[in-house]
């Protein structure tokens, strides 16, 4: 402890003045000004993110921060979501949690992103964390409903448990028994992503029924439509609510006792779930559509112009997540009806599909941009762009955080002039100057990495496919984007060079993907040699590395920060590029 | 100047696809992960190279970026996977801090399903004899049949086990034993 005098401040008022910043950033600025900041932050620190699991170890997180309250931690790569990472390739929770349920008794809040979570893991948080509040597995995998039954059966403050896109396996409905009848504090659930068959319908009544916060609610598909009336009328509070299948044969006692029960929704702002929605059931929302600034209807196979016709009776709505039935033309009315509209998703309905089967193009996109001046977020999947458009976008919106533009087949060119994009992307790069999130499609070269290294200085994360000619375009990007945190690359014919002449950059940054690029072997291992605070992982399900030549292009790369060293719990197919590889093979 | 041959032939005009003459990239699907369009050429539970058969192009890996739960929703058929052909179960192993899936349809009885489980999780299983179960090591593979109850992998003919079988786990020690001596 600093000695003190009559100019320093007593170590309770520095605390104090510390529980005011809430920011992760700000607090680790804060700790690097001197040593007894340095302790005093830490510990008080009370909630902490861990943005990749393997960059430090938990044993380093609980040495430095004695008293955390809340976690979040994240394990596989972004491009996981889309089969890329193999099973068995990591992301184990379990380290974590043991450690953690000696060190963390009072912990409230844990939040989990694409890691495995097995049923143990479950079973030692419920025994452990006694006053868990939130539960948040999102992307996660690994587990089946018997651990969420220990922690029904254990967390008697339990607020909130969101499964969002995980993938359990449902062994019985009845976890939800498990909640005591005692157990009222629920606020939010979301079981969305269950499939069972069988979730015990009776049970989720009685649980909604005395649970009177009950704020947030997501069904899974397998709850009826017919039901819904009855659960709606428990939980008339809700906020936030997600149907299950939004399918039945139209009858007019479901119909009415569904429009009556969200007329008494009086707080309802966000609408989702619309599985295998039918058109005619649609018109029972209306009554809540007006309030709505959340919709989220990319489940729903329903077509113009039943769904421009919900659309257009939404003039609030901030967030809009959709299928392309909406076409340009729904888009078209989207833009003219609803001006706070923020977040706009348009997925496809057919990706595999080699043609349309829905008139949606660049011009639907154009229009949104034009219509809505708070347009900040932006998913949107076609199948035809051209660099005018991207211009003319770019220049609508320059306050896009993110854009995210997929073209279903891949390095499509402008379909009007049948140049690469480079001059699209260029503009939005360009007029954007707060991208925070860029993914790239269509025919690009190396041009549009060098606008992107130029202009893109904000940008954090950017994901990349069949684009570019040479390594110049991966040294635009790593030389050039000042704020990038994670770079993700798949199919790209490049590689050596650029990661060898910017290796330091990596350390800048939280983590690099490449695969199906031109990063050989002699290059990978180099890196190891030359960084040790990088990991440099190997991934190729075909055999070891050391049975090719050193110029053969690794299958995947994944490079990423550590400060624990190489992991132990790799699978068989991952190999580690550090130190000691490169020297025995040598 | 090698760049400007690339960026020729990157820009090329074609009445062809744009990305067909670069190889597509196709893993060697040990990924259980497997999307429903798979159904659509026919052949499930084979991995490794699609030809390019013409006229439709050859799936890639990762592309385009949907997530697997998004493009399962379009499939009219139930959800479960099933319906693909594929008999799927979840495989753990005790002690093992993962999970496993494997498609059963794939295997054409027991001694090539046990030489799987092996080389998955690294172990070795004892000899199997109908009166004592698996006696050499101190695994045992047991499943979960469609009642809910615990048995061991091999006391049933090849076909009843694969319809009725839900999950696997791989039991170590004592509470294996306890398994093998109940008999049928």
């Amino acid at each position: 402890m600093q000695k003190k005098t009559a100019y320093s401040f007593p170590d309770e008022i520095l605390e104090h003045v510390f529980s005011f910043i809430q920011s992760g950033k700000d607090r680790n600025a804060a700790s690097v000004v001197c040593k007894s900041w340095y302790e005093i932050e830490r510990w008080c620190r009370r909630k902490i993110f861990v943005g990749n699991c393997y960059a430090v170890s938990p044993t380093m997180v609980i040495r430095r921060f004695p008293d955390i309250r809340s976690i979040e931690l994240k394990g596989k790569p972004h491009f996981a979501d889309f089969n890329l990472v193999p099973d068995g390739w990591g992301g184990y929770v379990l380290p974590w949690i043991s450690e953690m349920a000696g060190a963390y008794p009072w912990l409230e809040e844990i939040r989990l992103k694409r890691m495995v979570v097995t049923d143990e893991s479950l079973e030692l948080v419920a025994k452990s964390f006694t006053n868990l509040q939130v539960l948040v597995l999102f992307s996660c995998e690994g587990f089946s409903t018997d651990g969420l039954a220990a922690i029904a059966a254990s967390c008697k403050n339990l607020t909130e448990l969101d499964l969002r896109d995980s993938e359990v396996d449902d062994l019985s409905g009845h976890w939800l028994n498990h909640f005591p009848d005692t157990y009222t504090s629920l606020v939010s659930l979301n079981i969305s992503c269950l499939g069972s068959d069988d979730v015990s319908f009776s049970a989720l009544e009685r649980l909604v029924g005395r649970c009177p916060n009950l704020r947030r609610l997501l069904l899974n598909r397998e709850v009826p439509l017919d039901k819904i009336a009855n659960l709606l009328s428990r939980a008339p509070q809700l906020i936030e609510f997600g149907t299950g299948t939004y399918a039945a044969e139209l009858r007019s006692d479901v119909y009415s006792n569904l429009a009556e029960a969200f007329c008494n929704c009086k707080d309802l702002k966000c609408l989702s779930g619309f599985w295998d929605a039918v058109p005619a059931y649609l018109p029972v929302i209306y009554s809540v559509c007006s309030r709505l600034t959340s919709l989220n209807l990319s489940y729903a196979p329903i077509q113009n112009p039943d769904l421009t016709k919900l659309v257009s009776q939404c003039p609030s709505l901030q967030r809009m997540w959709v299928l392309d039935y909406i076409e340009d033309s729904g888009l078209e009315v989207l833009a003219s009806s609803c001006k706070d509209l923020q977040e706009l998703r348009v997925f496809p309905s057919d990706p595999f599909g080699e043609e349309p089967n829905v008139s949606l193009t660049e011009k639907g996109l154009v229009a949104v941009s034009s219509g809505c001046p708070k347009l900040h977020s932006v998913l949107y999947f076609c199948r035809q762009m051209s660099n005018e458009a991207l211009v003319t976008i770019a220049q609508n919106c320059p306050n896009f955080t993110r854009f995210r533009l997929c073209l279903l087949d891949p390095k499509i060119a402008d379909y009007r002039t049948l140049q690469p994009l480079d001059v699209g992307f260029g503009a939005i790069v360009e007029h954007c100057k707060d991208l925070r999130r860029l993914s790239l499609s269509g025919l690009l070269t190396d041009r549009v990495f060098e606008y992107i290294g130029m202009h893109a200085k904000k940008l954090e994360m950017l994901s990349v496919a069949f684009a570019g000619e040479s390594d110049l375009a991966l040294h635009h990007v790593l030389s050039g984007c000042e704020s990038l945190r994670k770079l993700e690359i798949m199919n790209c014919p490049f590689g050596d060079k650029a990661l060898l002449a910017n290796a330091a950059k990596l350390e800048t940054m939280r983590s690099l993907w490449m695969s199906s690029c031109s990063v050989s072997l002699g290059a990978c291992k180099m890196l190891g040699q030359k960084m040790p605070r990088l990991n440099i992982e190997v991934m190729d399900e075909k055999g070891p590395p050391d049975s090719r030549a050193e110029s053969d292009p690794v299958d995947k790369l994944y490079i990423y920060r550590s400060v624990a060293g190489p992991r132990f719990d790799m699978p068989p197919f991952v190999w580690t590029m550090d130190e000691d590889f490169a020297s025995e093979l040598s | 100047m090698e760049n400007s041959v690339a960026y020729e032939k990157a820009t090329e005009l074609r009445l062809g696809l744009p990305g067909i003459d670069e190889p597509a990239v196709l893993s060697s699907v040990k990924n259980n992960k497997r999307p429903l369009h798979d159904e659509k050429s026919g052949e499930n539970g084979k991995s490794g190279q699609n030809e390019r058969a013409p006229p439709s192009k050859a799936q890639i890996v990762g592309w385009p970026p949907v997530q697997s739960y998004r493009k399962n929703n379009f499939q009219q058929a139930k959800k479960s996977e099933s319906e693909c052909g594929g008999i799927y179960v979840k495989v753990s192993m005790d002690g093992a801090p993962y999970l496993r899936k494997i498609d059963l349809k794939v295997y054409k009885g027991y001694p090539e399903l046990l030489q799987v489980l092996e080389n998955m999780f690294k172990f070795t299983i004892g000899e199997y004899s109908e009166r004592e179960g698996y006696k050499g090591s101190d695994y045992e593979p047991t499943y979960e049949d469609k009642d809910g109850d615990w048995m061991l992998v091999g006391d049933v003919p090849w076909e009843m086990f694969i319809t009725s079988c839900k999950r696997l786990r791989i039991m170590k020690g004592s509470e294996a034993r306890g398994l093998s001596c109940s008999g049928v």
